[in-house]
């Protein structure tokens, strides 16, 4: 491929710069996490997630020298491939903590679930910008992509993994309702999922019952979950408004939170750098959003402008979940914080949500 | 061609509209992030400051309250597994400062030594400093009651109560019940434990391994509030614990334990089993060790004593140890030659002491021969000749075919790990396995049991059984109910019929009146006989050494090349309420070192059971 000229020229510099800073940020918090309460023999963590980001790095860059448009062409491999992907986690997958998540290769292990995503908004964009409808779809229109995202909902949830899961469907639902939905199907959407919900509880054992009861309240396991949100508060708040001190954090040095350097990291930020620290990334994460949302708006076509929404969708998803479970908002799902949480999967993923939306900024001007 | 790539980038009239939405979404982003905003707000500086406390003081902690592990008892209600209550002498780093200081007035309380604690405490470095160190298991109630008194003194010293498994019986039942061991990190990963910690105990073996998920219960545990020096508070949360299921088994602990007498300082097995039912009744494996002390951690010196030891007391010889049947396998051959039509009631033979066949003489194992014999005698006096004729009529592929039909060679799936299957020959398995050809004249050593036939004791406790009770197969049962704290029954096994033995009524009642003969009709089991009951059953001895090199089987040799001793019996003769398998390894005749073991534990049972 020809490299050229206006694509350097174009290059979405604002972008690249907010992602290098939360990345930074990031791998500084994660340093913080991994040497708390001396040797741990977690220091790996953070040089693995150095590799990961210089991996992902190299990524973003191979992506958006793609043409964004040519993938649509490729949707339906991409998304068959992630389907692949799924189904040899179940057949061959690693078992760790009771579900089948992990596809190991050779030296590394990643997660399909997390590409699932990017699988997912592709196809969606592809599906949509060809089948519009300016009168909103209706439910019968809406059959076939509810159909594409069922198979590997289903092969997801067979893992289990509720929380990628959710996010699967936060992503569709978002890009479903910005194409828009005919105003009737809406109320009929609304009620046969209310429907599939209660009619599916009642084909679940005690226990996948109880998982999901927990999953909704913690306090009802108040000594997995709901300890770890009470310990989580007590980390964020006890940061107040300028922190502890890096590498200072008492919550974070006792090592009162199991995933304190994944899902819970947020609490390492808050606990060490206070409100202070907590306004700046989030100030960081919301000017990302908003740079996606104004990639989609800029887009070329009706494709671009859906892929952009749908990996800013992911994004914010991502962000919003896992800072409310920190904050004690939602449930306790295992959603990891793009470009913080330490993660091979969710760093590559979301780096190369990254060179997607780059690849649509970069064309924005180019009509050939 | 260029037309075309202009047209894929020109705005559809939808795109403007897509866009339009765009603000809809900014708003929500918007809205989204005033709400982390407020809550963190919220968190980090209205309610900062009481975080701050709570976090300066580290004080809210999760207390684990381990389940009680389910009781087993007998099939007559006996209790023969509990748990007791250990204490454990804890130290919580955090609290515990200046640590040598702690350790050395513990020290001078406990009288243990100080290097055994540190050992103990370093093993947990890298735990958080907050979770309690067991650094004095299981100690008794005299220094419990010093290190209560001088609690003051020991700051961050805690004494945790849990429950620990005590196999009541000391050894017995050993193989069967099986032992705890800590589980390992391979385990933990397995997912097969849920809710497991490192420390845990499981079972490793046995029915405590085998129902480990009935046994073990679910962990409860509470919130707590602790102050500066580690010190309770209050408790902010409970979750109450779940006891284990508690297991009746099948097995009669009186009989087992009677067995177990009568197995002292011999090596071997036993399996008496119900006829009616398949229930297991007794399940001896001989010598035995004592469960008690894998609960206490075993020390390196008992457990090399233990592998090492060449009677293999950790081998459970009832199921794992694999035998040539011997001239028990001859009610097999004596089925098969009938069912086959090669021998009937009537079919006689002449036995000299030995049989010649090909350029070789195979010995009959009373040299001076039985004269004329038909199939009672055969059975009776376990006459080799006749069944050397027998087998050969009949053929390797043929015996093999009605072995296996009566469970022989294979599982028998009882709730036990590692049962061993064990041999029946054809010729296509030497084949497979030696690569040489099937010799016709081993198929006289296999009519006889001997050969590559190899068989468990369990194997042979069902087939017995199956004879006594007319030809049904059960599947051999361990456990009678599983029961929750409530009483309420999880699971009841029923009689499980696998299958039955191929053979016509008719011929199993002619080889039914031999094996009788063999304990009542001047037999090879006639010393065995009783008088309140009438035993049916058959000797075996079981070569260790080939009998080609000459040597008679009553030579006199090292202890090693003595054969094994086989008794396979079922009583009372006409409507068999116990069947029974002994084996006593080297034990040299059937008839007179198992035969009595077999004839006393059915005694045992029976004369219990009397009215």
């Amino acid at each position: 491929m020809m490299i050229d000229r206006r694509l350097v020229e174009n290059f979405d510099w604002g972008l690249a710069v907010i992602t290098s800073i939360i990345g930074v940020i990031g791998l500084v918090i994660l340093y913080s996490a991994v040497n708390a309460g001396g040797p741990t023999g977690q220091q790996m963590f953070y040089y693995k997630q150095m590799v990961w980001f210089g991996g992902g790095f190299f990524l973003m860059l191979m992506i958006l020298m793609i043409n964004y448009k040519d993938l649509e062409q490729w949707a339906p491999g991409i998304f068959g491939f992630c389907v692949f992907l799924l189904i040899s986690v179940l057949l061959v997958g690693r078992v760790v903590g009771g579900s089948r998540r992990w596809l190991v290769l050779g030296p590394v292990a990643i997660q399909p679930s997390e590409f699932v995503k990017i699988g997912t908004i592709i196809i969606l964009s592809r599906f949509y910008s060809r089948n519009t409808s300016r009168r909103g779809f209706t439910l019968r229109e809406l059959m076939r992509p509810a159909g594409i995202i069922l198979i590997p909902l289903i092969l997801i949830l067979r893992q289990p993994d509720l929380g990628t899961a959710m996010l699967v469907v936060l992503i569709s639902a978002s890009m479903t309702l910005f194409v828009g939905v005919d105003r009737r199907s809406l109320v009929y959407l609304f009620f046969i999922g209310i429907l599939v919900c209660c009619s599916g509880w009642f084909f679940l054992h005690d226990y996948q019952q109880e998982r999901i009861l927990t999953f909704l309240n913690p306090d009802r396991d108040p000594l997995g979950a709901g300890y770890h949100i009470i310990q989580s508060k007590i980390a964020i708040g006890s940061g107040m408004a300028i922190g502890k001190g890096y590498l200072k954090g008492t919550q974070n040095a006792l090592s009162f939170l199991p995933e304190h350097h994944t899902d819970f990291i947020m609490c390492v930020l808050s606990e060490e750098w206070g409100f202070f620290g907590t306004v700046l990334v989030l100030s960081l994460y919301l000017m990302l959003l908003i740079w996606g949302l104004n990639i989609a708006h800029k887009a070329r076509d009706t494709f671009g402008t859906l892929l952009a929404v749908g990996v800013t969708s992911m994004f914010f998803w991502g962000i919003f979940i896992n800072m409310g479970m920190v904050m004690g908002l939602l449930p306790v799902v295992g959603v990891p914080l793009p470009l913080i949480s330490y993660g091979g999967s969710s760093v590559i993923t979301t780096l190369i949500g990254m060179g997607l939306l780059m690849s649509v900024s970069i064309r924005r001007f180019i009509k050939e | 061609m260029a037309e075309q790539i202009v047209n894929t980038y020109l705005n559809t009239p939808d795109n403007d509209w897509y866009k339009a939405r765009l603000s809809g979404l900014v708003f929500a982003v918007l809205a989204a992030f005033f709400m982390l905003f407020i809550r963190m707000f919220h968190l980090q500086i209205i309610e900062g400051e009481e975080f701050r406390r709570l976090s300066e003081s580290n004080c809210i902690r999760i207390q684990n309250i381990d389940p009680p592990r389910g009781l087993i008892f007998d099939s007559k209600g006996e209790l023969i597994v509990d748990n007791r209550p250990s204490f454990d002498v804890c130290i919580t780093p955090k609290d515990a400062k200046p640590i040598e200081e702690t350790f050395s007035r513990l020290a001078a309380l406990t009288l243990a030594p100080v290097a055994e604690m540190e050992e103990r405490f370093r093993k947990q470095k890298g735990m958080p400093s907050y979770n309690p160190v067991v650094v004095l298991p299981d100690v008794d109630r005299d220094t419990l009651g010093a290190i209560e008194v001088r609690k003051f003194d020991l700051p961050g010293v805690s004494v945790q109560v849990k429950p620990l498994r005590h196999y009541i019986q000391k050894s017995s039942a050993a193989h069967l019940l099986g032992y705890l061991g800590e589980i390992s990190q391979k385990e933990m990963d397995s997912g097969k434990f849920p809710g497991a910690l490192g420390g845990d105990y499981i079972g490793k073996n046995g029915i405590e391994k085998r129902f480990e998920l009935q046994l073990r219960g679910a962990r409860g545990g509470r919130q707590v509030e602790v102050d500066a020096r580690g010190r309770l508070v209050r408790v902010l949360r409970t979750v109450e614990e779940k006891p284990g299921n508690n297991m009746y088994l099948t097995i009669d602990q009186k009989l087992q334990m009677a067995t177990e007498t009568l197995f002292e300082g011999k090596v071997g097995a036993a399996v008496a089993m119900d006829p009616s039912t398949g229930n297991i009744l007794a399940l001896v494996s001989s010598p035995s060790f004592d469960q008690n002390d894998f609960v206490a951690g075993l020390s390196h010196a008992t457990w090399n004593s233990l592998i090492n030891n060449p009677e293999r007391p950790m081998e459970n010889k009832a199921i794992q140890g694999t035998y040539p049947p011997a001239s028990t396998y001859k009610i097999l051959t004596a089925m098969a030659g009938l069912e086959e039509g090669v021998i009937d009631e009537h079919t006689t033979f002449v036995c000299n002491g030995s049989y010649r066949f090909g350029n070789r003489s195979y010995k009959c194992w009373r040299s001076e021969g039985h004269g004329t014999v038909d199939i009672y005698r055969a059975i009776s006096h376990s006459c080799d000749v006749f069944f050397y004729q027998v087998g050969q009529r009949l053929g390797v592929d043929k015996l093999s075919f009605y072995a296996r039909a009566s469970g022989l060679g294979s599982k028998t799936g009882i709730d036990l790990d590692n049962e061993a299957s064990g041999i029946i020959p054809t010729a296509d398995w030497k084949k497979r396995r030696t690569g040489d050809v099937w010799q016709r004249g081993e198929t006289l050593s296999i009519a006889i049991g001997q050969g590559f036939n190899l068989v468990t004791p369990l194997q042979m406790a069902c087939f017995i059984s199956a004879v006594g009770n007319g030809g049904k197969r059960f599947k051999p049962q361990l456990v009678h109910k599983i029961v929750d704290q409530n009483g309420d029954i999880v699971k009841m096994n029923s009689p499980e019929l696998v299958g039955t033995l191929p053979v016509k009524q008719g011929n199993l009642d002619i080889v039914r009146i031999g094996l009788w003969q063999v304990v009542n009709l001047g037999g090879t089991a006639s010393a065995i006989r009783m008088k309140s009951f009438e035993i049916a059953g058959k000797t075996g001895t079981a070569q260790v050494i080939s009998r080609a090199r000459g040597d008679e089987e009553t030579a006199a040799g090292p202890a090693h090349w003595k054969p094994h001793a086989w008794f396979v019996a079922y009583a009372p003769a006409e409507n068999p309420k116990i069947a029974v398998a002994v084996i006593i390894e080297h034990g040299e005749h059937g008839s007179s070192a198992a035969g009595p073991v077999a004839r006393d534990i059915i005694k045992n049972y029976l004369g219990v059971k009397k009215p």
